[in-house]
């Protein structure tokens, strides 16, 4: 558990480490998925094209996207891509930096799939079994089937126990033979994949390494940004409800004192903090009476000045709520000293 | 777990331990690879040897550019090598280094994968099965060319019809494996020598220009972490003050509008001068484009 929790600190202390680390994790479900799945390849002649294609590149799809959705960088894009220019001009470059950034890691776990299925080999033979070159590794003369046949008898040779054409080729060296290609495919999309990666890292430094430099840095800048507001204004509407409910309970409590005629008892001097705290309330009936108004008429979001006179903050049953002081994005003139 | 903790400070904390690590885990990986991978040799006459070939070559080759991009320092090496020289002068020295360093750590998996490989046997096998001399093997002399060349290339086959039991496949199959063992061995030995006489003659020859290249380049690749660590800092401050900024607007363009709540007060200024005067965007993208293009010199007695 220790180690666990050390780990998990470590990814979490560096954004990127984090993502790196989801983008593992991602990558190692996809295998595992892969083999949790059980293939099953339909042996008729044109749904395996369908049937071996789509295993091979609906999953993959299907990750690149899961890859976008578990980044949490997606809504930070989204936010700088559609928010208004105001004071502070869009960078287009740092927009790329963002996008390229996220897609890299999510191309990852659907590369790992396309190259796990090609280097398994099943998806291959299942697909491309009616296309095995009869000519060359079996008996193509073999009599009496029309094209249709053959077609028909080909597509039967990944299911070994339904398939009746050994005359006209030996099941294993039709898969041998797919499975063969198979793998050349695939061990030379995962070299490909490999040096792909490696031109683009190593072509960076070499060309655009200030501009990369500058994107880097803003897009960082973004996200901190976003995540120190949003605790900033987490921090005031805290102190913001705070306040709230306190002036409401005193205003309740003038108010019950009021209409009692009398004033409100207050509770002995010699009490300390924890009569502060009882803010005038201190019988079961103003008790009652302060929740029952709590719930059938919240206070409006407006705080008065604590010098003044506690008016009366109980407005009544049918006064909407006056927004608060707390800005909002799309209405304040963003001014920033960027 | 204070163990653990332990060995994973002390490769967190030198650069140099944590590519040692790498190249270690990728070399395990290159074995599971390897055990997890399903051959299958094709049993054909000419694919066979494309085939075991291929995957005794291709592999390591994939191996070897994933060492070289999963190797922090081989960025490092490249940015060093490709920037403008500014007032920092190049040395090459450093630069040969670091290219040495990285290449010898990224052929560990390749080379790992390689000797795996021979000292299986499958490869060779399935590779070099239509290359005997059929006169050796009593199963397959005195048999017509193209016929022999079929049956000696299903001889990795053990489950063909064929080959069932045929006593001449095993000796083939045999041959074939303890050529492959005797070259993975072979090989093996020949690199750990290599190795060793490399690291202990080492001390012979330019120790001194050795100990600076292998500090300045230590250095280049802290300076590098410390500068990213500092970019982040100043962000994060950047930000900080950029917020406060704007709520502080905020609250005056609020008291124009008479809404008297004062603020409760504001965190502390504190970290201003962790700014280092740099408090706008131009004068950031300044300060990385300075960076870049002219390196301050290796000289901080002016400071």
């Amino acid at each position: 558990m220790d180690k666990f929790r050390m780990i998990f600190q470590f990814l979490q202390s560096n954004q990127e480490s984090f993502m790196n680390g989801i983008c593992g994790i991602m990558a190692l479900a996809s295998a595992q998925m892969y083999s949790a799945f059980d293939f099953n390849c339909p042996c008729l002649p044109r749904y395996n094209l369908a049937y071996g294609l789509g295993i091979l590149l609906v999953p993959p799809f299907i990750l690149f996207l899961l890859g976008f959705v578990l980044n949490n960088n997606v809504s930070v894009l989204a936010e700088e891509w559609r928010r208004p220019r105001g004071q502070r001009g869009k960078d287009p470059a740092v927009l790329r930096y963002m996008f390229c950034s996220m897609a890299q890691r999510a191309m990852i776990a659907p590369a790992v799939w396309v190259s796990v299925t090609l280097l398994d080999g099943k998806c291959i033979t299942c697909a491309f079994c009616t296309s095995v070159p009869v000519e060359t590794l079996g008996n193509a003369s073999h009599p009496g089937l029309s094209q249709g046949e053959m077609r028909r008898v080909l597509a039967r040779i990944p299911c070994k126990e339904i398939y009746d054409g050994q005359e006209l080729i030996a099941n294993e060296v039709a898969i041998r033979y797919l499975r063969c290609i198979s793998q050349a495919l695939g061990w030379c999309f995962v070299l490909l994949m490999t040096m792909l990666a490696f031109l683009v890292r190593s072509l960076r430094p070499c060309f655009t390494q200030a501009a990369f430099l500058k994107s880097r840095y803003w897009s960082h800048y973004i996200d901190i940004e976003r995540k120190l507001f949003d605790e900033t204004c987490a921090e005031h509407a805290r102190s913001f409800a705070k306040v709230c409910i306190q002036q409401f309970f005193e205003g309740m409590s003038t108010d019950l004192a009021a209409a009692r005629c009398h004033p409100p008892r207050k509770a002995p001097a010699d009490a300390g903090e924890a009569a502060e705290k009882l803010l005038g309330i201190i019988d079961q009936g103003t008790m009652n009476t302060a929740l029952k108004s709590w719930h059938r008429c919240k206070p409006p979001l407006h705080l008065h000045p604590p010098a003044l006179p506690s008016g009366n903050g109980w407005a009544g049953e049918e006064q909407p709520p006056v927004h608060p002081p707390v800005p909002r994005r799309e209405m304040a003139a963003y001014y920033s000293g960027v | 777990m204070d163990r653990f903790r332990m060995i994973f400070q002390y490769f967190q904390s030198n650069s140099e331990s944590v590519m040692n690590g790498i190249c270690g885990l990728l070399a395990l990986a290159s074995v599971k690879i390897y055990t997890c991978f399903d051959f299958s040799c094709p049993c054909l006459p000419w694919y066979n040897m494309a085939y075991g070939l291929g995957i005794m070559f291709v592999p390591p080759i994939t191996l070897f550019i994933c060492g070289l991009i999963l190797n922090r320092q081989s960025l490092v090496m490249l940015e060093e090598w490709r920037r403008p020289q500014g007032h920092r002068k190049k040395d090459l020295a450093v630069i040969r280094y670091m290219c040495f360093s990285i290449m010898q750590r990224a052929m560990v998996a390749p080379i790992v994968w390689i000797v795996v490989t021979l000292l299986d046997g499958k490869c060779l096998i399935c590779a070099f099965s239509g290359s005997v001399d059929p006169e050796k093997f009593v199963g397959f002399a005195n048999i017509g060319l193209v016929q022999v060349q079929q049956l000696l290339a299903k001889v990795p086959c053990k489950d063909d019809e064929l080959m069932r039991n045929n006593t001449s496949r095993k000796a083939v199959s045999r041959y074939l494996r303890c050529w492959s063992q005797a070259l993975g061995w072979s090989i093996l030995l020949i690199l750990i020598v290599a190795v060793f006489l490399t690291r202990w003659l080492r001390p012979c020859f330019n120790q001194a220009t050795l100990l600076q290249a292998r500090h300045w380049s230590n250095y280049i690749d802290i300076e590098q972490k410390i500068f990213e660590e500092t970019c982040c800092e100043h962000s994060r401050l950047f930000a900080h003050k950029c917020i406060l900024h704007f709520f502080k607007s905020m609250r005056q363009e609020i008291k124009l509008h008479s809404f008297s709540f004062p603020r409760q007060g504001e965190g502390a200024e504190g970290g201003e001068d962790l700014l280092r005067g740099i408090t706008d965007q131009d004068q950031v993208n300044k300060l990385l484009k300075m960076w870049y293009y002219e390196k301050p010199p290796l000289d901080i007695s002016r400071v």
